[in-house]
């Protein structure tokens, strides 16, 4: 079996196997599988208007995807999205209330703010890596927490007076949609899907078609050749964390000027920055497998709010599924020796 | 019991190649059998079958007489067959023990025992004659203790049968000797044993009989008693084979590469190279010899940047190149075939063609605007890889699935292809098979008829004596002595990197 059918063939029984344990529990539990899943995809496709829920959500998840994937093909693992997107969400919003511009000028300006706030948080922890081998995953998960501190705080006292939450962006800095929202009886979709698709061309041309994304992923592969071939290992490592950050950084801004259209003070993390580590995974931190993995997480997302409605199941029980999806991805090594033996078999 | 090992008509294909077709190997007991043929013959495959690495297609393989399924290396090991590989494989952060007890770790109340593995490691040492100290790190041995603990491992197993994967290729001349004493005593101790080497003068040593194949296929075997290196050498290559490499006298012009009273320090911060002074002039080939570990590596680091000098000066055509960056350095027009092919001279995980362009993946043709032309670099990769015999499925073949000689020939070939002014060659015959030592000898002359510097670095004398215009002699971070090739003998060299003689030549150096 070639390689690309392999990467194809893996992550689907991941998934598939996810279902099955899913399932299983349900079962155990005492719910009514059946009835569970067809509320799932009920909640997710069953009407236009969640369809349109459901695209909402995967615009976060493929930025947030592809900010893990660009970190990880370049040999980072970037554990800070989640921080990286809140500073995002906080930069993208100020710009947003803060200043009073014509559209053309006013959203770009807010959507590059997200860009370059994720993009200075990823900065730190690059920099402290390239110049002091700290290790990258340890600074990335401190930076998630000084992010939700501080972006609250700057919510409380910078942005709103004691308030827990910041005033609407203006009109003019606002990726809603009137013609999406009408399209899909009144959703919240946004023009964000439009941004992030970019994205996905824009990593995968960097990567694959420029010779600074050939510098990036030799670094990423072996530093020592890398500076034998006259790279600065350095600088590429902090340029890595930059550019993953900003994609991170834009995922906060699909939330602050498309979903949310404000900010506000948070308990715990928004969750989007970590299921994009899942969504790299399951994505096998390839472009188009991230739009399907951020596909099926969103959909799960989704969807999981009409199961307790319709089937009375509590839609933790998604988080369990996709968790377990996590679990069969990350051990796709049992899989793919499952499917070699497979397919040696049918060949003798 | 005639044979230990049978390896009969096996055939292993790769996607793209028959690495192995219809060969056959048969293993007496208490022999060293030598398996000789080209690079990318297909010799390290035919082992990784033995060993339990790769299944055959075809072919039956039996051991003492019982045919045998090896699916994995730990059936291999059940089998008492142990292989020591030609990249080596250990964990550098543990100590000998604990890299030899890997996998099989003796245990007592849950935990490992540690004292006991000493003991054991110790007790085999001894007995085979393979002195380590068991508590040393990897990180801080050299590469011929490394593999000490590679042959331990094996034994410690209960090997019977050793496959040895171009054991020799990676040690000093000293190493090889010793490692020649331990393959002695080995047999002495009832092992069996398939040597991999292309140093035909090993063979004729230490083997009783050699299996040749060519391109894949299995020419045969035949009884070292009754052959000698030529007719090795054309068994395996298919064609005659000189040893010595033809040349014309030198004509040394310009100085190119200038160094004068350079210092460097080590990792550990102790002066490895102390008020080294070099030169090389357009049009010669000036061979470094001296014994591993005398400053070789950190010199060939200062110059092309890779490593901060203390003081000095290193000048490149006139102009200061101290401390620059690599890659200034490299656009300074020095080129650089590593010791370390996979550490520094490939990215493993690359395409065999993006490796191609390493170094000028930015320039034009290959990059325009930033946006890499993949026509231009994949075709630059083929004319490379057609001009220098590059033995791959295709250019789009990733650098880990090519045998280590090519993926020597692969860096040779993008080295001297960017026509440096000075081309530095540490080792570059590593793991070369004699056709294709012949060939980088002759372009590495070639280089120098162009009027082009070309400073080799070298552990082997035979090649030193036979390249090298000048022979400048290192020791411990100094050029002692600069001999004429033509007016001095191993014998005198020898004694001159042992450091029990200075001299200096003609007044030339600026020793
Ligand atoms: N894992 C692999 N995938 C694809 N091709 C491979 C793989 N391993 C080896 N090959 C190919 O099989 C052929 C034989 O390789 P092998 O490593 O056995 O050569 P070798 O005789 O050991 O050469 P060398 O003397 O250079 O080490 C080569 O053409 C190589 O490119
Ligand atoms: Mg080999």
């Amino acid at each position: 079996m070639s390689n690309r059918m392999k990467n194809i063939i893996v992550p689907l029984v991941a998934v598939l196997l996810g279902v099955l344990v899913g399932t299983i529990i349900m079962i155990a539990t005492g719910y009514n599988a059946g009835a569970a899943f067809i509320a799932l995809w009920n909640g997710a496709f069953g009407e236009i208007y969640y369809s349109g829920e459901v695209v909402r959500q995967v615009t976060p998840y493929i930025l947030a995807g592809l900010a893990v994937a660009f970190a990880f093909r370049t040999g980072l693992f970037n554990i800070g999205v989640e921080g990286q997107l809140i500073v995002g969400w906080l930069a993208a919003v100020w710009v947003g209330v803060a200043f009073d511009l014509p559209k053309v000028i006013h959203l770009p300006l807010a959507v590059l703010a997200a860009a370059a706030a994720g993009a200075f948080w990823g900065f730190i922890p690059g920099l402290l890596k390239a110049k002091f081998k700290v290790h990258e995953v340890i600074v990335t998960i401190m930076m998630n927490y000084v992010a939700l501190h501080v972006t609250n705080y700057f919510i409380r006292t910078v942005l709103s007076d004691k308030s827990d939450r910041t005033e609407m962006i203006s009109e003019s800095s606002s990726l809603r949609s009137p013609f999406l929202e009408g399209l899909t009886d009144y959703s919240r979709l946004h023009w964000g899907i439009l941004i992030a698709l970019t994205c996905v061309f824009i990593m995968w041309f960097l990567l694959e078609k420029t010779s600074k994304g050939y510098e990036l992923r030799a670094v990423g592969f072996n530093q020592h050749a890398s500076e034998y071939a006259g790279m600065n290992v350095s600088r590429n490592i902090i340029l890595s964390m930059v550019i993953s950050g900003a994609f991170a950084g834009l995922a906060g801004a699909m939330e602050g000027l498309g979903t949310f259209g404000y900010a506000a003070i948070k308990g715990g993390f928004t969750g989007v920055g970590f299921d994009g580590i899942a969504v790299a995974l399951l994505g096998g931190n390839g472009p188009i497998g991230i739009i399907f993995a951020a596909l099926l997480f969103g959909s799960l997302k989704v969807g999981a709010l009409n199961m307790p409605l319709e089937a009375g199941v509590p839609n933790e029980l998604v988080d369990i599924i996709i968790a377990l999806i996590v679990f069969f991805v990350a051990a796709s090594y049992m899989i793919r020796i499952f499917i070699d033996r497979i397919s040696k078999k049918g060949v003798k | 019991m005639e044979y230990v090992i049978e390896m009969l008509n096996i055939r292993k294909e790769f996607p793209g190649i028959v690495a192995n077709d219809n060969i056959t190997l048969q293993l007496k007991p208490g022999e060293i059998h030598a398996l000789l043929g080209e690079n990318g013959a297909g010799k390290s495959t035919l082992m990784n079958v033995l060993f339990g690495l790769y299944q055959p297609e075809k072919g039956e393989i039996k051991v003492k007489g019982k045919p045998v399924r090896i699916t994995d290396p730990n059936v291999a090991n059940d089998l008492g067959i142990g292989m020591v590989h030609q990249h080596f494989m250990l964990v550098d952060r543990f100590t000998i023990t604990e890299n030899i007890i890997l996998g099989k770790e003796t245990t007592k109340g849950g935990k490992i025992d540690i004292k006991k593995a000493e003991k054991d490691v110790r007790e085999i040492s001894e007995r085979y004659g393979l002195a380590v100290d068991p508590q040393a790190k990897i990180s801080d041995i050299s590469v011929g203790m490394q593999q000490r603990v590679e042959i331990l491992k094996t034994l410690y197993r209960g090997a019977e049968i050793l496959i040895f994967d171009e054991p020799t290729a990676v040690l000093t001349p000293q190493e090889i000797k010793e490692l020649i004493q331990i393959l002695k005593t080995l047999i002495k101790e009832g092992k069996s044993i398939i040597l991999i080497t292309h140093k035909l003068k090993e063979i004729m040593e230490v083997c009783d009989r050699v299996t040749v194949i060519r391109k894949g296929a299995g020419i045969g075997t035949v009884n070292v008693s009754e052959t000698n290196p030529n007719e090795l050498a054309s068994l395996m290559v298919g064609r005659e084979v000189t040893f010595k490499t033809d040349k014309t006298e030198s004509k040394p012009q310009q100085d190119v590469l200038d160094i004068k009273d350079l210092k460097v320090k080590d990792s550990r911060g102790l002066g490895v190279i102390n008020n080294l002074n070099l030169h090389v002039k357009a049009g010669e080939i000036v061979g470094i010899a001296g014994v591993d570990g005398n400053g070789q590596t950190e010199l060939i680091e200062a110059i092309t940047g890779l490593r901060k000098s203390e003081s000095g000066s290193i000048k490149m055509n006139g102009k200061e190149i101290m401390n620059m960056a690599p890659r200034k350095v490299t656009e300074t027009g020095v080129g650089h075939i590593p010791q370390d092919r996979h550490k520094h001279g490939l990215v493993l995980d690359f395409p065999i063609g993006e490796n191609m362009v390493l170094q000028t993946y930015y320039k034009s043709p290959f990059s325009k605007r930033g946006v890499l032309s993949f026509k231009e670099i994949y075709s630059k990769a083929k004319t490379l890889i057609k001009e220098f015999d590059v033995r791959t499925p295709s250019e789009y073949t990733h650098a880990r699935a090519l045998s280590g000689g090519n993926q020597q020939k692969a860096i040779i070939g993008r080295e001297i292809d960017r026509n440096p002014d000075l081309l530095i060659a540490a080792q570059p015959t590593r793991g070369l098979d004699v056709g294709a030592i012949e060939y980088i000898h002759k372009r590495l002359i070639e280089q120098r008829d162009h009027g082009k510097a070309v400073l080799l670095i070298s552990f082997e004398l035979d090649e030193i004596m036979n390249v090298s215009d000048r022979i400048a002699v290192i020791y411990e971070g100094e050029i002692v002595a600069v001999v004429n090739p033509k007016e001095t003998t191993e014998q005198e060299l020898g004694l001159l990197m042992a450091g029990s003689k200075r001299k200096e030549a003609g007044g030339e150096n600026h020793v």
